[in-house]
């Protein structure tokens, strides 16, 4: 076995490091349609085509209904195929998203996550890919342009493991990821070869084989049990998941894996609970707290699905109080994590801050007061005083 | 830590100013972030990018308080404010010649001046027309702040860009023609 | 000249498949097997060959076959095409559409094929409304005709695709129709062998929809195509040639009255005589404007 000996670290932005994901994994077909801010990853991806920096086929296609639908019909024709999109994009596919899904095919996408309209906004929200949650796809959220390198090629993997057979998408935080740059360390294609084996999948659409993909079921019993393979395929997904992580440490000594990052968890009795970009001043909210003698840790979530039960388990079922941050919210409801969540922890005090709408900027300082806040609600009442908390323009409302 | 907000106008190069600044921070061990304006842009209108330059940075969030603010054109004093959020005893540095280094600055403020521009005129950097001011204001940031080594930032211009010659000794001309003002 | 009887006798519709009587579709889909045998395959967006299939995990169509969301089909279409192609496989990939499939909901998805000059070929199988919801109007249903969704009478005219899709400057442009099975075969073996993006317009009565006997299904198509009201022509690189077939009708006297097509269908059984009337001139229109394109055509 070659290991990665040397770094190569460039200062990229996240959108390029999906590019050179999506180049070291010898994706065959890529078929995009531009939206801010997943844009440069169109371009750079077609710049590598055209200058023969990367062996593939790049489909420009006029929506992006069309750009999973050929992703996926190049896919089902038995090459590697990739897209990426945001926001209103997201949501033009959706019908397409679930279609991939249902028929088991393995395909990886990027999703520069924004905030639906109107009005128009760019900026980062977790709304268009929560939307995704319930279609059939893992869904993987970067903290940082390392790992959006790191986890898109783990998803190639994940994906196209036959425990799993299930297509997977990482998103990463509009501009905060997408635009910024920082060091990546960019591993060896033979690395890359190493730990991504030829691509699997369960079926092959090809001149022979006379068999049909969707037709109608004989019976409701029979389209139940698809259904229900699905969720058994989500479940496994999760060792899956782990050992791919464990598998890219020995090759690239960088460990970016697992459902859940959890920091300064030991001996922790509150939790925040986040995802994204902004865990990154969670984290220093953390620090902060300590330092003040709160005894607080961060669950930072890198997988929303499958949803990370056992880890919920082992760190959250005892803990004094939960405080859920969601960059999203599902109206009349509450935050998607939250939702996901609470039922997970039943005896536990839990409450939802739903922050950072329309892109509003939450800093560590924020973060920091406002768990400070809700912490004294515990220590005095015993629980939280709501359910769910809104955040915006630097207040609890 | 240090975080930087770099004043310019679309086309000047800020964003290209605040990567060279993360490339160079890179090769002396420390990490960053170079970070544009999230939003559209336009040529020749206001623009802002930041670094954020230092080792074990966890935060992402926008930068606020700056440590230091870098004006790629002394024109804009007048249309934005260039001081916003500056921490007391901040460090202003702007591309300015030294005719009209009459600039007020804040108080607690130290403020430094460099003619970017004159210097980038002065080695052909010239690009539609728009002297190309980023890599001189970065030598004489290196300087006043001391955020990277100018070896380092020499460097990362040679590897980077493609006058990278032209480019370094610009910087390194800038840096050794930096001037406190006010 | 292609003899029916040369064609491979290998079914590629299997017996028991779930078609109503009568079914043009059918039809269409054994051509496009006897035409491109073992290296069909297809994509297929929502639409009456959807149920066509019968029930999985078995099928009805001995081709390979992905079913797809219904905007999609042409997207998907070149995308299998794409990999097929960069795994070294003989592939004929078949976007086989309805008019729903093509003319409405996946139009843009079709326009961009075309446009992007995609290695596939499109077939929209034209029965002229949404049969497999239960027949709705279509911007292929003609002037007059009932659906239920036009119950007075469709008021606007059919949309012309096939000029539409000639406009995208694609190498290869047909319209055919299932009552004319060797044209249309002919047509298929053209489109295989032309590399880009192929069209063809398939006209495909349906007796369930059109409301005639299903045994009626052949006659009502050569009908169409001998009153002059659905033309058969192609177009290679631009140069549009009316099909040996329909060139007599381009003389009014030899074309079949309009009232025998119409009157073998209950979907015209109230249309009046002004709407005749605005027929007939509808098809003289469209002669003179193809005659007149087929005559500037030849000269590029």
């Amino acid at each position: 076995m070659m290991v990665q000996t040397q770094k190569n670290i460039k200062v990229i932005t996240g959108n390029y490091s999906v590019a050179e994901a999506a180049r070291l994994a010898r994706v065959k077909v890529v078929s995009a349609y531009p939206i801010t801010p997943q844009t440069t990853i169109v371009e750079k991806l077609d710049e590598y085509i055209e200058t023969g920096k990367m062996d593939a086929v790049m489909i420009r296609v006029e929506s992006e209904h069309s750009a999973l639908a050929a992703a996926y019909g190049a896919a089902a024709g038995g090459v590697r195929a990739f897209t990426a999109t945001s926001s209103q994009g997201l949501l033009y596919m959706h019908e397409m998203v679930w279609w991939v899904a249902n028929s088991r095919i393995p395909l990886v996408m990027a999703v520069g996550t924004r905030v639906l309209g109107p009005p128009w906004n760019i900026w980062d929200e977790h709304s268009d890919l929560l939307d995704q949650r319930d279609t059939g796809w893992l869904i993987a959220m970067a903290a940082n342009n390392q790992e959006v390198l790191d986890m898109l090629i783990q998803m190639f993997r994940v994906t196209e493991d036959e425990r799993v057979f299930l297509p997977g998408m990482v998103g990463l935080d509009a501009f905060i990821l997408t635009h910024t740059s920082e060091p990546v360390d960019i591993p060896d294609q033979e690395i890359v070869d190493q730990f991504l084996p030829e691509r699997k999948q369960p079926y092959i659409i090809e001149p022979g084989n006379p068999i049909s993909m969707g037709n109608l079921p004989s019976t409701a019993v029979v389209h139940a049990r698809l259904r229900y393979d699905m969720w058994k395929s989500m479940q496994n997904a999760k060792e899956v998941i782990r050992q791919t992580a464990r598998e890219w440490e020995k090759l690239t000594g960088r460990f970016s894996g697992d459902l859940v990052e959890c920091y300064r968890c030991e001996n922790a009795k509150y939790f925040i609970v986040g995802m994204g970009a902004w865990t990154g001043d969670m984290k220093e909210a953390v620090d902060i707290l300590r330092d003040n003698g709160y005894e607080v840790g961060l669950f930072r979530l890198r997988f929303v699905r499958p949803f990370p039960d056992e880890e919920v388990a082992k760190y959250l079922s005892n803990a004094k109080g939960v405080i859920v941050f969601d960059r999203a919210v599902s109206m009349g409801s509450g935050g998607p994590i939250f939702l996901d969540l609470g039922y997970r922890i039943r005896n536990v005090p839990v409450t939802d801050v739903i922050a950072g709408l329309g892109g509003e900027d939450v800093n560590f300082n924020m973060f920091s007061e406002v768990v400070k806040g809700l912490i004294s609600e515990v220590e005095k009442e015993g629980e939280f005083k709501k359910l769910i908390n809104f955040y915006i323009g630097g207040e609890l409302q | 830590m240090l975080e930087i907000r770099f004043h310019g106008r679309g086309g000047q190069g800020a964003v290209t100013a605040a990567e060279l600044l993360v490339g160079a921070a890179l090769r002396d061990g420390l990490q960053g972030q170079a970070i544009p304006l999230f939003g559209a842009e336009r040529r020749g209108a206001p623009v802002v990018a930041y670094a954020r330059i230092g080792k074990d940075i966890k935060v992402r969030s926008g930068i606020r308080e700056p440590d230091v603010v870098v004006v790629l054109d002394s024109a804009l004093i007048r249309l934005v404010d260039v001081y916003a959020g500056l921490k007391k005893n901040g460090i202003v540095l702007i591309n300015s010649s030294k005719s009209e280094s009459n600039i007020k600055l804040p108080e607690g403020v130290k403020g430094y001046a460099v003619d970017a521009s004159k210097i980038a005129v002065s080695h052909g950097l010239v690009l539609s027309g728009w002297p190309l001011v980023n890599t001189p204001i970065l030598g004489a940031l290196v300087k006043v702040t001391g955020v990277v080594s100018l070896n380092s930032l020499v460097e990362e211009i040679k590897a980077r860009l493609p006058k990278g010659e032209l480019n370094a000794k610009a910087a390194i001309e800038a840096y050794e023609e930096v001037s406190l003002i006010g | 000249m292609i003899r029916l009887q040369d064609l491979t006798k290998k079914k590629y519709l299997l017996p028991g498949n779930a078609a109503c009587p009568g079914c043009p579709l059918n039809m269409g889909l054994r051509y496009v097997g006897m035409a491109f045998e073992d290296k069909t395959v297809l994509v297929v967006p929502a639409g009456c060959t959807s149920v066509i299939q019968g029930l999985m995990p078995k099928t009805g169509i001995n081709m390979p076959l992905l079913n797809i969301a219904f905007a999609a089909s042409p997207a998907a279409a070149a995308g299998l095409a794409t990999a097929l192609a960069l795994r070294g496989k003989d592939a004929i990939v078949v976007s086989w559409a309805g008019d729903g499939g093509s003319a409405d909901i996946g139009f843009a998805s079709l326009s961009g094929a075309a446009e992007r000059n995609d290695n596939i070929i499109h077939i929209v199988a034209d029965n002229e409304a949404y049969m497999n919801t239960g027949i709705q109007r279509s911007s292929l249903t003609p002037f007059g005709a009932w659906t239920t969704t036009t119950v007075k009478g469709k008021q606007e005219q059919k949309k012309d695709l096939p000029l539409i899709m000639w406009a995208h400057k694609v190498p290869y442009i047909a319209t055919a129709s299932v009552g004319y099975p060797i044209d249309f075969i002919e047509k298929l073996k053209k489109a295989q062998q032309i590399k880009g993006f192929k069209y063809i317009h398939l006209h495909a009565p349906c007796p369930v929809g059109w409301r005639f006997d299903p045994g009626m299904t052949v006659e009502v198509a050569k009908l169409a195509v001998q009153t002059g009201m659905w033309i058969l022509f192609e177009a290679e690189n631009g140069k549009i040639r009316i099909s040996p077939t329909s060139r007599p009708y381009a003389n009014k006297k030899n074309r079949t009255p309009l009232e025998e097509y119409l009157k073998l269908q209950g979907r015209f059984e109230k249309v009046t005589p002004e709407m005749i009337k605005k027929m007939y001139e509808e098809i003289d229109n469209n002669w003179r404007i193809l005659l007149e394109l087929e005559e500037i055509t030849s000269k590029i």
